[in-house]
C-alpha cells in the first residue's frame, strides 16, 4: 500500500509452505529428531539439528562432555560465518550492485578502488580485474544472462560507480569458490555438509590423537587452517566491501528499521547449556530501542511466548488464538484463495506462518538483536567493533536501527565469530592436553533408562535469528515437537492484536522510486536474510496491486 | 569423475564451446540443502558451471529479479526453447487440498510443476525430495507430497537421489549429458549407473572391520575411536546406493561413516520410515547356529528395505546383536 509520497504505507508478508515436520516427528524415536529437524533448513544446515538434541538432551536430563560443545560451537560458528558471507554476496549484495554496470568499469581504476578499499585482499591487480571483465563480457554478450537476467539494472536506485560493481562482481564469485571449503568443518566433525551428523548426548566424531581412524592431528590440522582462511575472508574482503557499499548508501541509515525491538536467546555456552551467563552471545530483550535497558528473557517460561494464529491458517482446539509451544498444536486451516490466485485478503488468514510474541510484543531476531544486545550488555568486544563501524561511516547509533544497520550487525557478527572460531578450537586443544577426550555420554542414551515422561526445550540462535524447539516425551516416543524458527518471528503475520511482523513493520514508510520495480522491497526484506518462500505485497493507494515480489 | 585422461580435452572442448543448454531449476516442498550441495561442487565449480556449462536460466534462489519479473522469465525460456530445456527439480509438489501447501507467485507448486515439465526435454529430479519424497513425504505426509515420477509421467526423468546428493554426482550428472549429449544409464529406479551402482557397504573402508568382526557398541567407546564398524549402531550402509564411501563428500574430505556416525540411507525411497535409525532389525538369524545362508539371505531381503545379499549375513559374526526389540511403531495413517 502507497502513499501519495510513493512510500510504502502497509505491507503484508505471507509464508507461503507448509511441509508438517511437527507432524510428521509425533510418535517418533526422540534420538532420531534431529535428522528430520535439520532437513526443515538446507540453507542453515546444523542449526535445527543442533537445536533437537539439545532440546532431546534437556528432556532427558543429558549433559553433554565439554569437547562436544567445543565441536557443537566450532560447527555452529563454521554455519554462521559461512551463512552470512554467502548471505551478503548471493542472496543481497545485487540488491546494491549493478553487475550490469559492472562491464563499464576500468581495470586499472577498479584495482586502484580495490587497493584502497580492501589492501590486504591479494586478488586486486589490474590484470586480474581485466580478466574477470573479459569474463563476464564474454558471458553478457552469449545473450544467456541466467540468474542475472531481467533484473532491475539500470534502475536509478543503484548508486555505486561501475569500478565498485566490476569489484562487487568479482568478490561475489570469490565468496562462490571459498563458501565450499571453510564448510568441510563440518564434513570432519559431522561427515558431510549440507546436513552433518549429530547425535543426542554429544558428537560421533571420537577424538583420539594415537589413532589414524579418530580425530586426530591431521584433521585438527585441517580444522585450524580452514578457520584461518575464514579470518582472511572475512577481514580482508567481506567487511571492507560491506562498509564500501553502505557508504555509497547513507540514506538507508534511515530506512527499514521497523519494530524497533529485539530478542536473543543467547548461545555458544562456555560453561554448559544451562548457564547462559557465560554464553558468547548474551540473552535478552529490548523494547523500543531503549538500549539503556536489557529485559531477561526465558523461552522455557509459558507467560514469556505464545504462537498465534488470528492471521494464520491454522486451528486451535477450543477456539484458543495464542498456545504456548508446550502445548503447541499443529492443526493446518487453509482458508486462502484455490491457487491461481492472485492476491491474499490481509483482513483475514494469509500465512503459514504463525504469530509469535514476546510478551504479547512483536519482535525482530537476528544479527542486529545479538549485536544490539551484546551491546546494551556492555560486552567490550561488540561494543568495539559497532563503535568502529559507526565511526568508519560516519554516523551514530541510531544508524543501526534501519535496513543499512542490520546488515552492518551481520557482517560484524561474523567478524566476532571469526575469532571466535580460533578461540574455540584453542579451548579444545587445551582440553585434549589435560587429558579429556570425551565427545558423548551415554548414561542415557537406552530408552529403558528415561522416565515414562518429560518434557525440554532446545534453543540456539541460528544465524537469522533465535530458534527453540519444545518436545513432550512419553512411553519412549515423542508425543508433541513444537518449533518456532527465527523466519517466523521476522516474518510473521498480523496477530490478534492487528500488530505486524518485523518484514511488516520494516517495510512501513520504504520510498520506492518505480513501484513496478520494487527494488527498495528486495533490499529491506533481504537486510532480513528470510531463510523461506515469503511474498510480499506492494498495494498502491488505490488498491491495485503494482507488484508482487516473491523472496526465497 | 572417474574419466580416462584422453576425455578430459573432450570435456573441457564441450564445456568451453558449446551453446549452453537452457536449464530452469524449480524449488517446491524442499529445504534447498540441494542448491547448496551444488554450489560446493569441487570440480567442475559452480561458477564455471553457471558461467560456462549451462544457462541457469530460472533459480528463485539465487536469481537477481524477483516477484513478476521472474515469471516472465520462465514463460520465456519455456516458450523460446520448448522441448529443448532441461527442467531441474529441487523438492516436490504438494497434491492434497489443490496444492495449497505449496504456492509460488500465486499458483500452487503442483501446477507450476505440471505446467513447466510439458515443454522440457528431460526432467532432472534433484535429491530425495524429487526422487522419492523425502521428509515431507515421510508418515503421515500431511501434504500429500508426492516426488516428481508420480506426477509427471511422460518425460525422461533422472532420478539423483540423496539428502543432498554429493555435490560432484550432481554436478557429473550434468557434465555428462552436456558432453556425451545423451542420458547417463539408468538403473530400475532411474539414477544413473555411475553414481548409485553400488552400495556404501561395498568400498566402505570400514568393510575390514565389519568382516573381523569388530564394531562400535557405544558412542566414543574404545571401537569408536579405532574406527570400527557402525553396523551395531545403526548403519544403513549395506541397503544404500551411493558414492559416499568411494569419492566421499565435500571434495574427498570424509563421509558420514568416517567420521564416526552411521548412515542413515538418505538416497533411498523411505529411509525415514525404515525403522529408527539407530536400531538394527534384530531378527537376523546368525548363519552356522539357526540356518543355512541361503534362508538367512532369503529372510534378508524381506526385512530390509533393498537386497542386502547373503554374502552380508556370510561376514556375520558369533556375537549376537542383543538390542532390544524396538517398540512398535505407532499407529498412524498410511502414506498417501
Amino acid at each position: 500500500m502507497l502513499d501519495d509520497g510513493g512510500r510504502i504505507q502497509d505491507a503484508m508478508s505471507s509464508g507461503t509452505m507448509w511441509r508438517g515436520i511437527e507432524v510428521i516427528l509425533q510418535g517418533r524415536d526422540p534420538r532420531d529428531a534431529w535428522a528430520f529437524c535439520e532437513r526443515i533448513c538446507g540453507v542453515c544446515t546444523t542449526v535445527h539439528a543442533l537445536a533437537s538434541v539439545r532440546c532431546v538432551e534437556n528432556s532427558l536430563g543429558i549433559q553433554v562432555p565439554p569437547n562436544a560443545d567445543i565441536i557443537r560451537n566450532i560447527m555452529f560458528l563454521t554455519q554462521m560465518v559461512q551463512d552470512h558471507v554467502i548471505h551478503f554476496y548471493h542472496l543481497h549484495a545485487l540488491d546494491w550492485v549493478d553487475v550490469v554496470s559492472a562491464l563499464k568499469a576500468s581495470p586499472s581504476a577498479t584495482a586502484a578502488l580495490a587497493q584502497q578499499v580492501a589492501p590486504h585482499w591479494p586478488l586486486g591487480t589490474e590484470g586480474y580485474f581485466a580478466d574477470m571483465a573479459g569474463t563476464l563480457k564474454k558471458f553478457v554478450e552469449s545473450g544467456q544472462l541466467g540468474i542475472f537476467a531481467n533484473a532491475y539494472w539500470g534502475h536509478p536506485a543503484y548508486k555505486l560507480p561501475p569500478e565498485a560493481n566490476l569489484m562487487a562482481v568479482c568478490h561475489y564469485l570469490e565468496a562462490l569458490k571459498w563458501q565450499k571449503e571453510i564448510i568441510k568443518i563440518h564434513t570432519i566433525f559431522g561427515g558431510k555438509n549440507p546436513h552433518p551428523n549429530y547425535i543426542v548426548g554429544g558428537m560421533a566424531s571420537a577424538i583420539s590423537m594415537q589413532s589414524d581412524n579418530a580425530i586426530n592431528m591431521e584433521r585438527l590440522n585441517m580444522v585450524r587452517t580452514l578457520i584461518q582462511g575464514a579470518q582472511r575472508i572475512v577481514e580482508d574482503m567481506y567487511i571492507p566491501d560491506l562498509l564500501a557499499i553502505a557508504s555509497f548508501y547513507p540514506e538507508w541509515t534511515k530506512i527499514g528499521g521497523g519494530l524497533g525491538s529485539y530478542m536473543v536467546y543467547g548461545d555458544l555456552p562456555q560453561n554448559g547449556i544451562g548457564d547462559p551467563s557465560r554464553f558468547r552471545f548474551p540473552r535478552g530483550v529490548i523494547l523500543d530501542k531503549n538500549l539503556a535497558e536489557v529485559l531477561p528473557v526465558d523461552p522455557a517460561d509459558a507467560a514469556q511466548i505464545e504462537e498465534e494464529i488470528a492471521h494464520s491458517w491454522y486451528k486451535y482446539p477450543e477456539g484458543k488464538t495464542a498456545l504456548h509451544p508446550w502445548d503447541g498444536v499443529t492443526e493446518p486451516n487453509y482458508t486462502g484463495p484455490k491457487p491461481p490466485f492472485k492476491e491474499l485478503d490481509e483482513s483475514k488468514a494469509y500465512s503459514w506462518l504463525k504469530a509469535p510474541r514476546w510478551k504479547g510484543h512483536a519482535v525482530e531476531v537476528g544479527p542486529l538483536s545479538r549485536m544490539l544486545v551484546g551491546f546494551a550488555s556492555g560486552k567490550t568486544e561488540f561494543k568495539d567493533v559497532v563503535t568502529e563501524a559507526l565511526g568508519r561511516l560516519k554516523v551514530g547509533p541510531e544508524a543501526l536501527f534501519s535496513t543499512l544497520g542490520r546488515t552492518a550487525a551481520r557482517g560484524l557478527e561474523t567478524r566476532l565469530g571469526a575469532r571466535w572460531l580460533l578461540e574455540e578450537y584453542d579451548h579444545l586443544v587445551a582440553n585434549l592436553k589435560d587429558g579429556d577426550t570425551a565427545t558423548a555420554d551415554t548414561k542415557s542414551w537406552s530408552p529403558e533408562t528415561w522416565k515414562p515422561e518429560s518434557k525440554g526445550l532446545g534453543f540456539t540462535e541460528a544465524p537469522r535469528g533465535s530458534l527453540c524447539h519444545w518436545i513432550h516425551i512419553k512411553d519412549r516416543r515423542i508425543a508433541n515437537y513444537q518449533i518456532v524458527v527465527p523466519s517466523t518471528w521476522n516474518a510473521s503475520p498480523k496477530d490478534g492484536k492487528g500488530q505486524h511482523g518485523a518484514y511488516e513493520a520494516a517495510l512501513i514508510g520504504t520510498p520506492m522510486v518505480d513501484p513496478k520495480r520494487p527494488v527498495e522491497i528486495l533490499r529491506t526484506i533481504h537486510s532480513f536474510d528470510p531463510c523461506l518462500a515469503c511474498a510480499s505485497h506492494v498495494i498502491s493507494p488505490g488498491g491495485e496491486t503494482l507488484a508482487s515480489i516473491v523472496v526465497r | 569423475m572417474g574419466l580416462e585422461a584422453t576425455m578430459v580435452p573432450k570435456v573441457v572442448a564441450a564445456m568451453e564451446t558449446k551453446p549452453r543448454i537452457p536449464v530452469i531449476w524449480l524449488h517446491g516442498l524442499e529445504c534447498t540443502c540441494c542448491s547448496e550441495s551444488f554450489i560446493r561442487s569441487s570440480h567442475p565449480i559452480a561458477q564455471d558451471v553457471v558461467l560456462n556449462m549451462i544457462s541457469l536460466d530460472y533459480d528463485d534462489t539465487l536469481q537477481a529479479a524477483a516477484g513478476y519479473q521472474v515469471e516472465e522469465i520462465r514463460r520465456k525460456i519455456m516458450k523460446e526453447n520448448k522441448g529443448s530445456y532441461i527442467l531441474a527439480v529441487e523438492g516436490n509438489a504438494s497434491t492434497r487440498d489443490d496444492g495449497v501447501y505449496c504456492t509460488v507467485g500465486g499458483d500452487s507448486f503442483l501446477n507450476i510443476l505440471k505446467e513447466t515439465a510439458a515443454d522440457a526435454k528431460a526432467i532432472v529430479a534433484w535429491g530425495s525430495c524429487a526422487s522419492n519424497g523425502c521428509v515431507q513425504n515421510a508418515r503421515p505426509n500431511p501434504t500429500g507430497a508426492q516426488p516428481v515420477r508420480k506426477i509427471v509421467t511422460n518425460k525422461p526423468i533422472i532420478n539423483v537421489p540423496g539428502c543432498p546428493p554429493i555435490a560432484e554426482v550432481m554436478t557429473g550428472v550434468l557434465a555428462y549429458i552436456l558432453t556425451f549429449d545423451q542420458l547417463p544409464e539408468l538403473d530400475r529406479m532411474g539414477r544413473p549407473k555411475m553414481f548409485y551402482g553400488q552400495r556404501i557397504h561395498d568400498k566402505c573402508f570400514r568393510r575390514a572391520f565389519f568382516d573381523a568382526g569388530q564394531f562400535v557398541e557405544a558412542w566414543d567407546d574404545d571401537g569408536a575411536r579405532k574406527g570400527w564398524c557402525l553396523y551395531k549402531m545403526g548403519c544403513r550402509g549395506p541397503s544404500t546406493y551411493n558414492s559416499c564411501s568411494t569419492f566421499k563428500w565435500n571434495d574427498g574430505v570424509s563421509f558420514p561413516i568416517g567420521s564416526g556416525h552411521p548412515c542413515i540411507g538418505c538416497s533411498e525411497e523411505n529411509f525415514w520410515d525404515n525403522g529408527p535409525f539407530y536400531s538394527r532389525l534384530t531378527n537376523i538369524p546368525v548363519p552356522g547356529i539357526d540356518s543355512t545362508p541361503e534362508t538367512v539371505g532369503k529372510t534378508l531381503a524381506v526385512v530390509t528395505a533393498g537386497a542386502a545379499g547373503a554374502h552380508l549375513v556370510s561376514h556375520w559374526v558369533r556375537q549376537a546383536v542383543t538390542k532390544p526389540k524396538p517398540a512398535p511403531p505407532p499407529a498412524t495413517e498410511g502414506k498417501q
